[in-house]
């Protein structure tokens, strides 16, 4: 499969593997994670997983001490991405947890679900069907502390963005944009469509690992009567 | 040891370096906007290079020393004064207990940064003091200081050779401008820009507008055009990424910026230059010079040479 790899800056770089929402694309990042994960280089600092990319962020002090015959840090870690790729392995199924989120899609939670529902033809018990009979997986984190990217939301129930996002859209507000969901683990401006929301806590600052849900899991929603 | 917040300011929030290791769960590194300016005073103090500054706008906050202390401002100059007598940036000063820090004016720049020696007394989050505004977490009650907020000191006792006046003269103070050329390296879609677009990035000059913050700096110019309009799925990107909006105006992403994005990402402002961009304010203008990568990864390496330099030579005189 292609991919280019491209700086972000001088203390970064992207490898992308294509530019769609897609599980094939996004277990690659994924593996592309693992693999460094178990194997980093000296100056290594961050990775961030996207949809259909992972960027590397490095110390260029350290990755030019130690890898002097690169004339750049980026050269240097870029050949060490080309060797972490071509050791990637061949598709195995990744090691996902599967999570349960409660949503509440009363009146008072769920600001867009009627003008949802009444854009796309459907009832709106039509709508909460179809959000809650698939499962979603967390394609990446981003936008706000704890913020995952869920797909893929169903044709029939996709949605635009507000045309002017709110300025305060309630703290777990569950919400869909595109094909795309996502929960608001904070309040916060925001534009996509408020289906719901839950009680989960999504951002727990004073935890070890600070955010509920992972790239890579997968999140199956389940309608709570309150 | 502390210091008290006599009166407010507009926005004065504790930072350090940044926060690092976290962006994959959603959390931006924040830290001060002028890290240069954060390093320099804290290398000067003979402290941490990343311990704990207070990032100042004007109308900066007055004041108040509890006890003794060393302290040094660098970054924009806003008229300091204490106890009514005249401050200069980047050098090392001896403040009385009940002796008054105040900022008169707006000389220069926006961002100023106050450091003490041994640094501030700040709970760190995921490894950082930085204040993340958005999540009301980090540096101070995860908030803007406020009036009779008290920032303790971690040193207790101040040593006679810290109280000399030192100063950092040289190369590595940055040169602030109104309106800086910045170097910049090509983004991914640099190559989407329309040839005339291509020439505008770099031959024109772009206004800093109001709609600029913490998070990023709207630009305003002769708008930029696309080849071909390119939907990116989000991924990650960085402080100093020049975005391109669908209107055809660029923003520059900032300290708290989010993790990721979707607009086509034009550049990137070199590590180098981010403290020129950083002291910028509405109504200055900006405008990019582009260069290699190789080219801005020397120039970086060039000033963590100075910069370990000054630090040796500041330990010696501090230590001996």
């Amino acid at each position: 499969m292609s991919h280019k790899i491209f700086s972000l800056g001088d203390n970064a770089l992207t490898i992308e593997f294509g530019n769609e929402i897609s599980v094939e694309l996004n277990d690659r990042v994924l593996r592309l994670v693992e693999v460094f994960d178990k194997r980093s280089f000296t100056g290594f600092v961050e990775f961030v997983p996207a949809y259909s990319s992972l960027t590397i962020f490095y110390d260029v002090f350290t990755v030019r001490k130690n890898f002097p015959e690169f004339s750049t840090a980026f050269a240097a870690v870029k050949n060490s991405v080309e060797n972490a790729l071509e050791s990637l392995e061949a598709p195995q199924k990744l090691d996902s947890k599967a999570v349960e989120i409660p949503v509440c899609f009363d009146r008072e939670s769920a600001l867009d679900l009627d003008s949802l529902a009444v854009e796309n033809n459907l009832a709106r018990q039509e709508v909460i069907e179809i959000f809650l009979s698939q499962t979603y997986r967390v394609f990446m984190l981003g936008f706000l502390p704890g913020f995952a990217y869920l797909g893929e939301v169903d044709e029939r129930i996709a949605a635009r963005r507000k045309n002017s996002p709110r300025l305060k859209v309630p703290r777990g507000s569950v919400a869909i944009a595109g094909k795309q969901a996502g929960i608001y683990p904070l309040a916060s401006p925001g534009g996509w469509q408020i289906i719901g929301r839950t009680d989960i806590e999504l951002f727990t600052p004073n935890e070890a690992e600070p955010t509920f849900l992972q790239v890579g899991d997968r999140v199956k929603f389940h309608s709570q009567n309150l | 040891m502390s210091i008290i917040v006599q009166k407010e300011g507009i926005l004065s929030t504790v930072q350090d370096l940044g926060r690092s290791g976290f962006r994959s769960s959603g959390i931006n590194p924040g830290g001060a906007m002028d890290k240069i300016a954060a390093r320099l005073i804290n290398v000067l103090l003979g402290n941490n290079e990343s311990e704990a500054v207070l990032e100042m706008h004007f109308p900066a906050p007055e004041i108040l020393f509890e006890k003794d202390a060393v302290f040094a401002l660098g970054g924009a100059d806003f008229g300091a004064k204490l106890n009514n007598k005249n401050l200069e940036n980047w050098k090392s000063y001896f403040a009385e207990k009940r002796s008054v820090l105040k900022f008169t004016g707006k000389n220069f720049g926006n961002r100023a940064y106050f450091s003490v020696t041994g640094g501030f007394e700040i709970e760190k989050w995921l490894g950082s003091a930085s204040t993340n505004l958005t999540a009301e977490i980090g540096g101070f009650r995860g908030r803007h200081l406020q009036k009779r907020d008290r920032l303790g000191f971690k040193q207790k006792i101040i040593d006679i050779k810290q109280k000399f006046n030192y100063k950092i003269a040289g190369s590595l103070i940055p040169i602030y401008n109104r309106f800086p050329t910045v170097r910049v390296v090509a983004g991914a879609e640099f190559e989407l820009l329309e040839a005339s677009s291509e020439q505008f990035f770099s031959r024109q000059s772009f206004t800093i507008t109001q709609n600029s913050n913490r998070m990023g700096f709207r630009l305003e110019g002769a708008p930029l055009e696309l080849l071909r309009n390119k939907e990116l799925v989000s991924s990650a990107v960085s402080f100093g990424t020049i975005q391109l909006l669908p209107d055809g105006q660029m923003i520059i992403l900032m300290a708290d910026h989010q993790t990721s994005g979707g607009y086509p990402r034009i550049a990137n402002v070199c590590e180098i230059d981010l403290p020129l961009v950083a002291q910028l304010g509405a109504n200055d203008k900006i405008a990019f010079h582009i260069i290699s990568l190789e080219e801005a990864e020397n120039l970086f390496l060039q000033r963590e040479f100075e910069l370990n330099f000054l630090k040796f030579g500041i330990q010696i005189k501090l230590h001996r």
